[in-house]
């Protein structure tokens, strides 16, 4: 199963993540933002970050899961190559992500990302499950 | 859904959607319209003709393309006293925007000199994506920063008392509270101060190309074709990035409380004058002052290079600061809508404040000809600087466009073309270019942008900011 696709906008990028369940959809949606900043077959798992989160609705969820990664990567400098979704309702969503400091001698840094945002946002389910999300460049 | 009103004007009829509170308004001409058409922007400008107490039109620059909630070439203003502020309006990345140095230098002293030149401003000048600044800033000296903006830099140390008298708002928009922006804000912004950043920020070595308007650019220190400028843009980082989040969750609730109903949920807003709009207006000055502070540094250092490689002195270089605008913001300024002075607020996104000859806001220097607009192309062709007019005061209080605007998405930029074929083809141009990151050079291929002469030809004829010069770049930093 494709984890995740990008689409086309004019001067953002959008992720469409799939998965059998939402918590692998959320885990995926993050694995496709970090495919753009990074190469990601270059980065090992040496750290790991509980994160915690909480939202208004299931799509707020999403921006405010990518954001809080984006987030970690701005001020810790790491990079995240795996991610876990250990618990998930309307409103919460916990996980573990894994990654590693940014080391430029190995990594390729690719694009920097701003921000996710609420606009075209959609949490859908029906044949798998899909989140779709425009990421500010 | 459009009505030509003139060779420059296309108006989206307040009927076209239901809820739309005022028309739309374009600038463009037939020939980008297609473009244009061919993606959602329009569709975000009837959008945010739907935003409480938006007053005259809802305006697109004719650089418009698709944002995330407001169109990027959007301009919006709405009543103070019974409107809303949407953080969408000013984006995530609060001021960024353009800066612009003159020098006593010509092409024929800098070109041999060029690739030193590059490579000392690349080392001194921190930028490309997870760069760290050089500044130390201790304590709650960031707070210091952030009521005063570029004004903090130069007591720093970090340029000349001048830069501020040629600096929008000198620098420093008042009304900001360093206490109404979260911790996460700050740990973000603390170690990004003074850095260029990536994406399509840069800092251009550009040679004047052609002089359209001799008295006004000699006003704005711009002699004659040949002579040396240097361009910076960048804004607030992940500072701004995060007070831009932040808020947007806060009005995300405010939209459920008011009772706003909005077609798009970045738009999310609340009024003005309520706690909600109030404290997102004293972050969003402390994170359009983190920018300013951020392209003094920038310039001080700028300055440092230019003398070392040079071996010129300072006084020498002549590098004054022609002026510096944001383009992304949202100003509370005076305007006269339907005969009538009122109290609005400017939204800006992806567009550069205008103003004309004789506006108080403007330098003293430059009350006589109006204000410089400083409007980057992309980095194989051209960039110009124009004036605010009278014209744009009464149809777009006071705004204008703020770039090329893209053409190609990022994927289709990459897919067309390398990062190296990128830089081979503006080697052939004859300019030199220090990159942090090659393969996002693609992104930011000249042939992914459009011709910012297009644009120009539109904000000149429909008189909203006549051109003044035009320049060309001979050699570029990107982050």
């Amino acid at each position: 199963m494709t984890r995740f696709e990008l689409f086309d906008h004019t001067a953002d990028v959008g992720i469409v993540a799939y998965g059998n369940d939402l918590k692998e959809a959320y885990a995926n949606v993050a694995y496709g933002m970090f495919s753009l900043i990074a190469d990601l077959k270059e980065v090992h798992e040496e750290i790991q970050r509980d994160i915690d989160i909480q939202a208004l609705d299931r799509e707020s969820l999403v921006v405010d899961w990518l954001n809080e990664l984006l987030y970690i990567f701005d001020v810790d400098h790491v990079i995240f190559s795996r991610f876990e979704i250990t618990a998930l309702s309307q409103s919460k969503l916990r996980a573990k992500a894994y990654g590693e400091k940014i080391d430029t001698s190995r990594h390729q840094l690719k694009t920097e990302v701003k921000a996710a945002t609420y606009h075209l946002l959609k949490v859908e389910e029906g044949n798998g499950f899909k989140i779709q999300v425009i990421l500010d460049i | 859904m459009l009505t030509r009103i003139d060779d420059y004007r296309w108006e989206i009829p307040i009927t076209y959607k239901p809820g739309m509170r005022v028309p739309g308004l374009i600038f463009s001409d037939e020939q980008m319209l297609r473009h244009i058409q061919d993606e959602q922007s329009l569709e975000q400008v009837a959008n945010v003709a739907f935003l409480p107490g938006i007053v005259g039109r809802s305006l697109a620059m004719p650089d418009i393309h698709w944002g995330y909630g407001f169109p990027i070439g959007g301009v919006a203003a709405t009543r103070v006293d019974d409107g809303v502020i949407s953080p969408g309006g000013v984006g995530f990345d609060i001021n960024c925007g353009v800066r612009l140095l003159r020098t006593n230098l010509t092409e024929r002293e800098v070109k041999p000199k060029i690739e030193r030149l590059l490579a000392d401003l690349f080392i001194n000048v921190p930028s490309g994506l997870g760069s760290k600044g050089k500044i130390r800033l201790k304590g709650n000296e960031i707070d210091k920063l952030l009521l005063k903006g570029a004004g903090w830099a130069v007591a720093a140390g970090y340029g000349e008392p001048e830069d501020l008298e040629f600096t929008e708002d000198h620098g420093c928009l008042k009304g900001a509270d360093p206490d109404k922006v979260s911790i996460k804000a700050k740990t973000r912004g603390t170690p990004q101060s003074g850095t260029l950043g990536s994406g399509n920020h840069f800092l251009e070595i550009q040679v004047v190309d052609e002089v359209y308007d001799a008295g006004i650019a000699q006003a704005f220190g711009i002699e004659e074709k040949g002579q040396i400028l240097v361009l910076i843009h960048t804004g607030s980082r992940g500072f701004g990035h995060q007070v831009c989040d932040d808020y947007l969750k806060t009005m995300g609730t405010a939209v459920r409380n008011y009772g706003i109903d909005l077609p798009d949920r970045q738009l999310a807003c609340a009024p003005v004058n309520s706690p909600e709009g109030q404290s997102y207006l004293a972050a969003m000055a402390c994170a359009a002052n983190y920018a300013w502070a951020n392209r003094q540094c920038i310039t001080h250092w700028t300055r440092e290079s230019f003398s070392r490689v040079l071996g010129k002195s300072p006084r020498d270089l002549g590098m004054r600061l022609v002026y510096d605008v944001a383009h992304n913001i949202a100003k509370i300024e005076k305007h006269q809508v339907e005969g009538k002075k009122l109290t609005v607020c400017v939204h800006r996104k992806g567009a550069t404040r205008a103003f004309p000859a004789g506006h108080p806001d403007i330098p003293e220097a430059y009350r006589k000809v109006g204000q410089p607009v400083l409007i980057p192309g992309d980095m194989g062709r051209y960039s110009y600087v124009a004036v605010g007019t009278e014209k744009a005061m009464e149809e777009t209080f006071g705004s204008t466009c703020h770039g090329a605007g893209r053409a190609k998405s990022r994927s289709a930029a990459r897919r067309s073309i390398s990062g190296a074929d990128v830089a081979a083809e503006l080697a052939a141009k004859g300019i030199a270019i220090q990159v942090a990151n090659i393969a996002s050079l693609a992104e930011e291929a000249p042939a992914a942008y459009k011709d910012v002469a297009e644009v120009m030809h539109i904000t000149d004829a429909a008189g909203i900011s006549p051109r003044v010069i035009k320049a060309r770049p001979i050699g570029v930093i990107k982050g």
